[in-house]
């Protein structure tokens, strides 16, 4: 049991990191780059889960991915994929949650780029996508890391939205955050103190690793 | 030949510049700076788009607002050296190079590092590099691809006198090897001297005169046995008459001057000192 909610619990963590280093590129990129008049509203919608609780988010979700609303039935109708009390579901909830943990760090590290390495990059014949892959990405590799471990560790501790819209489905929406609401609840401090520790251990590692790896790459780039 | 004759417009400022330049010349671009130096070269480059107005490079098209033609940097055939350097931090000298080679071609690029004597530090990052170093890396980088237009962006004006001196000789044997036709932004009536055989003089976001660097100064058709450029750092009455200290180069010297000249001096003013010298004497 204990196994089977950690390996859950990473695996959400895993695929939201992945799905949100995928849209979070090109987002900060758009944002870091864009004098469009939206700008200010994207950054917006994008910082707004650092200060909502995830509770509203979670409820906004529910009703907006159930069954019996447009999306969710949609979805259920045609792929068959139910939204709420679902892995998915707690997927996207994790994915919206964790949003400004990835975008932030990229949008600054590309902001923090001199305008010259670009265009020098233009005047050397280079393309968009081939600036970005070879010296944008490459220059800002600790806000990309950065970018990935803290959505990944936010992830990992994110309890208030996969509550709301995965509920506590063992082996399928019960990660080890409410795993161990779960345990108190029941009086198996034991078990609870079990997940504490691990969850404790791993982002104490995590957060330690990155913060010795940034030390690393900034000394290479001064 | 380049044509040009383009309008653009800042919020607090506007531009408009027509000159021709012609092939395998080197051009500088002189003036006080906010006089649209920099921006005459990121319009030619394409890195800001004219209002109004046409590029053309031997015959082809770079932009015309009428037929709108707008050339990206990508595809206009230029180097641009940036007054930072923009070298690329996670490349070595010799990624730089490579980087901006379309076609490869290792041997021009071992070529290349003689030139700026870069050789022995192609594997290095450019941290580790002196600020006249990245510049030269900066500027092999630029004509890494064989380009027909190189622009200099204010390139030697951070680095200090024996650097530079250095750097003017690069920027001329690059220009002579390869062929290319160059603008640099120069605020060195020496170095302007020493290397453009084309002048543009720009005031207000217009150019003002444009021809051999002589125009600089408008007496300059006196026949002096000695001519030297200068500039002044002091203007002081001495009974009836003023006393200018000019530097040249590295000298300090003092000239005289009467009231009337001296009311049209002043601090900081670019100057052409000539002499009469029937009798000079050379000491060793």
């Amino acid at each position: 049991m204990f196994v089977e909610t950690m390996m859950l619990t990473f695996k959400v963590a895993v695929i939201t990191t992945a799905i949100l280093f995928i849209i979070g590129v090109p987002l900060a990129l758009w944002i870091s780059s864009t004098t469009s008049k939206l700008k200010p509203v994207v950054e917006t919608i994008v910082s707004m889960p650092l200060v909502l609780p995830p509770t509203v988010i979670g409820f906004y979700l529910l009703i907006f991915l159930g069954p019996a609303s447009s999306i969710g039935g949609f979805m259920e109708s045609w792929f068959d994929m139910r939204l709420v009390l679902s892995l998915e579901g707690i997927i996207i909830g994790s994915v919206i949650c964790s949003f400004p943990f990835m975008i932030q760090p990229i949008q600054s590290g590309l902001q923090s780029l001199p305008k010259s390495l670009i265009e020098a990059s233009y005047t050397l014949g280079k393309s968009k996508f081939q600036t970005l892959m070879q010296v944008q990405l490459p220059n800002i590799k600790n806000s990309l890391l950065t970018g990935i471990v803290l959505t990944f560790a936010h992830t990992v501790g994110e309890f208030g939205v996969v509550l709301m819209i995965g509920g506590n489905i063992p082996g399928e929406t019960r990660v080890a955050s409410i795993a161990i609401y779960d345990e108190v609840e029941a009086l198996n401090y034991s078990v609870a103190n079990q997940y504490a520790l691990t969850l404790f251990a791993i982002s104490f590692s995590i957060l330690l690793l990155v913060y010795v790896l940034n030390r690393k790459f900034s000394g290479l780039l001064k | 030949m380049i044509k040009l004759e383009i309008k653009k417009s800042f919020k607090n400022a506007n531009f408009y510049f027509k000159t021709d330049i012609k092939n395998h010349s080197i051009n500088a671009v002189f003036g006080k700076s906010g006089s649209g130096k920099t921006t005459l070269l990121r319009l030619l480059s394409g890195l800001e788009t004219p209002d109004e107005g046409e590029i053309v490079v031997d015959e082809k098209i770079w932009f015309s607002s009428s037929k709108k033609i707008n050339l990206t940097p990508q595809q206009r055939d230029i180097g641009f050296v940036f007054q930072d350097y923009a070298l690329f931090p996670n490349m070595s000298v010799i990624e730089n190079l490579r980087f901006a080679q379309q076609k490869k071609d290792e041997k021009f690029l071992k070529n290349l590092l003689e030139i700026v004597e870069l050789t022995e530090f192609q594997n290095k990052y450019p941290e580790l590099l002196s600020g006249g170093q990245k510049q030269r890396v900066a500027l092999a980088r630029a004509v890494a691809k064989k380009p027909k237009l190189l622009l200099l962006d204010e390139a030697l004006s951070a680095l200090d006198n024996l650097m530079r001196i250095q750097l003017q000789d690069d920027v001329k044997l690059i220009h002579k090897e390869l062929n290319l036709t160059t603008l640099m932004i120069s605020h060195d009536i020496a170095e302007v001297y020493k290397l453009a055989s084309n002048i543009l003089v720009i005031k207000n976001g217009k150019i003002e005169k444009s021809g051999n660097p002589d125009i600089l100064f408008e007496n300059s058709k006196i026949s002096g046995k000695f001519k030297f450029s200068a500039k002044i750092i002091k203007i002081e009455p001495a009974d009836i008459l003023y006393i200018i200290t000019l530097l040249i180069q590295n000298n300090l010297t003092k000239v005289v001057a009467t009231k009337e000249e001296a009311k049209m001096m002043s601090i900081g003013d670019d100057v052409l000192v000539a002499s009469k010298a029937f009798n000079p004497i050379i000491l060793l």
